[in-house]
């Protein structure tokens, strides 16, 4: 095995386990639609990184952050349900990067280069990855009570604005670091895709997580392999891949239903 | 003294919702708070709990351990997720054991087997059960409990309520409760308060303050009424 398919392995298997951990957290909020939008606020900072030769997280973080700080405050103060703001988001992200973005090298932003990762990268995206798998792992369960009911949270002793702040800055830092493999335009599938195959596949919580991860770490390293052989973008073929299992896993719980 | 609440008023959205409420009521008390819809018996609660802001006082007598079971935790909230309901008791804090947590289930007439059930899967009456063992896991000194038998037949509601009854007995709590369920007043409850028009009109022993009349004041239209 090469070193450079080594480094693209590394860091696609640390990026799809937490997306995967992290999109489990987030479907139970029926918030994976918030990806989205934010990972399109990541094109007009890859656009820049481009332009000026820099790293993607570079340019691509403090746009998402941005977005993070700017949902997070507008909630609060506007009271509007956070789809609603995160389609604002995604307007922004979107027109920014269309004014900006440099069309004959936007496929890089748009579905990601995972081939091409650095060593100091991999590094960043490890320990990235590694910080929000903690974080995620200490509010999991304040979120999803928070998801269940807020002020059953609140009289619990759950602080809202803090673990909404905490959970919201995790996904910007996972969409930050999602862009490297499948680009902005499709990180939102990396985040959704596992948690809605572990949804199928799981009989409590705790494998409900465990199958988001695999099956996040697992459509990496077949899509990984299958760029080797077909030679196309790796970023496109680890949703698609992502996709099939998601499919497989309908069947599966089908005939689990049905006792075939 | 548990509670004490001096000229509580509540304005939400710029309305005005409650006016001057004032009462108070004791350790091991139980206070029930009828009213038709809309009096704002659930802002009440809300306002007690320090979910919203007030003008007034409310005073506690110390700094109790509450449980709150509100109106709108159904089970709609959780259909879809694959979470148990063990899982649901481990949201607690401090992490409640597992015996401890077969033992409540227990207390609520629920056998050990429903732990590995999805709790979006159970029965309403078993939902409603656990939802009451989840409350009082961590042994509250004060419950707050808003419709607690929203959604669950006749039988099931009489059966939480006997089992309040017992657990109130065994474990000296102090109970705040909204119900529309009037039977339950005389055979529960210590003290009712009837919410109507923004403010309390009346407050006391059930036996003294509830009548037919009174009932229609706050309710309006032609309440039947059984004394008991």
């Amino acid at each position: 095995m090469n070193s450079q398919l080594l480094l693209s392995l590394i860091s696609g298997i640390f990026i799809s386990g937490v997306a995967g951990y992290l999109g489990s957290l987030m479907l139970s909020r029926k918030m994976s639609v918030v990806a989205g939008p934010l990972a399109h606020l990541s094109l007009p900072g890859a656009a820049i990184a481009i332009i000026f030769g820099w790293s993607l997280l570079v340019g691509v973080f403090p746009f998402v952050l941005l977005g993070v700080i700017l949902i997070w405050f507008l909630e609060r103060k506007t009271k509007l349900p956070m789809e609603n703001l995160a389609a604002i988001i995604f307007a922004f992200g979107v027109g920014t990067a269309l004014l900006i973005l440099p069309i004959d090298k936007a496929e890089e932003a748009l579905v990601g280069n995972i081939n091409n990762i650095s060593l100091i990268e991999t590094i960043i995206v490890v320990l990235v990855s590694m910080i929000v798998f903690y974080i995620t792992k200490r509010i999991y369960s304040k979120v999803m009570m928070l998801n269940i009911h807020e002020e059953l949270a609140r009289v619990e002793g759950v602080n809202v604005n803090f673990y909404n702040f905490l959970y919201l800055f995790n996904i910007g830092l996972v969409v930050s670091i999602g862009v490297y493999l499948v680009g902005g335009l499709i990180t939102a599938a990396l985040i959704a895709i596992p948690s809605a195959i572990a949804k199928n596949l799981s009989r409590n919580l705790r494998s409900y997580q465990f199958w988001a991860v695999i099956s996040g770490i697992s459509s990496t390293i077949t899509g990984t392999y299958l760029n080797r052989f077909y030679h196309l973008p790796t970023g496109p073929l680890i949703i698609v891949t992502g996709a099939v299992f998601f499919i497989i896993s309908v069947v599966i719980k089908s005939i689990k239903k049905f006792n075939f | 003294m548990l509670l004490k609440v001096e000229n509580l008023s509540v304005d939400l959205d710029g309305e005005n919702i409650l006016k001057n409420i004032s009462f108070e009521i004791n350790e091991g008390e139980t206070l029930t708070i009828l009213g038709p819809n809309g009096a704002g018996k659930t802002v009440l609660l809300r306002t007690l709990l320090g979910l919203i802001p007030y003008k007034g006082k409310i005073i506690w007598g110390r700094k109790y351990r509450l449980g709150y079971l509100p109106q709108g935790l159904n089970q709609l909230l959780m259909k879809g997720l694959p979470l148990t309901v063990e899982d649901f008791f481990h949201f607690k804090e401090p992490l409640p054991l597992r015996n401890e947590i077969v033992k409540i289930l227990s207390l609520v007439g629920l056998k050990e087997n429903i732990l590995n059930k999805i709790i979006g899967n159970l029965s309403g009456g078993e939902f409603q059960r656990v939802l009451l063992a989840w409350v009082l896991i961590n042994n509250p000194e004060v419950l707050i409990l808003d419709e607690p038998t929203t959604g669950i037949d006749i039988g099931g509601g009489k059966t939480i309520y006997s089992l309040l009854k017992e657990i109130k007995k065994e474990k000296n709590l102090s109970i705040i409760l909204i119900t529309h369920d009037l039977d339950i007043v005389y055979d529960f409850t210590d003290k009712v308060m009837c919410l109507a028009h923004k403010t309390h009109t009346c407050f006391g022993p059930p036996h003294e303050v509830i009548s037919s009349s009174k009932l229609e004041e706050i309710y309006g239209g032609n309440i039947k009424f059984y004394e008991h």
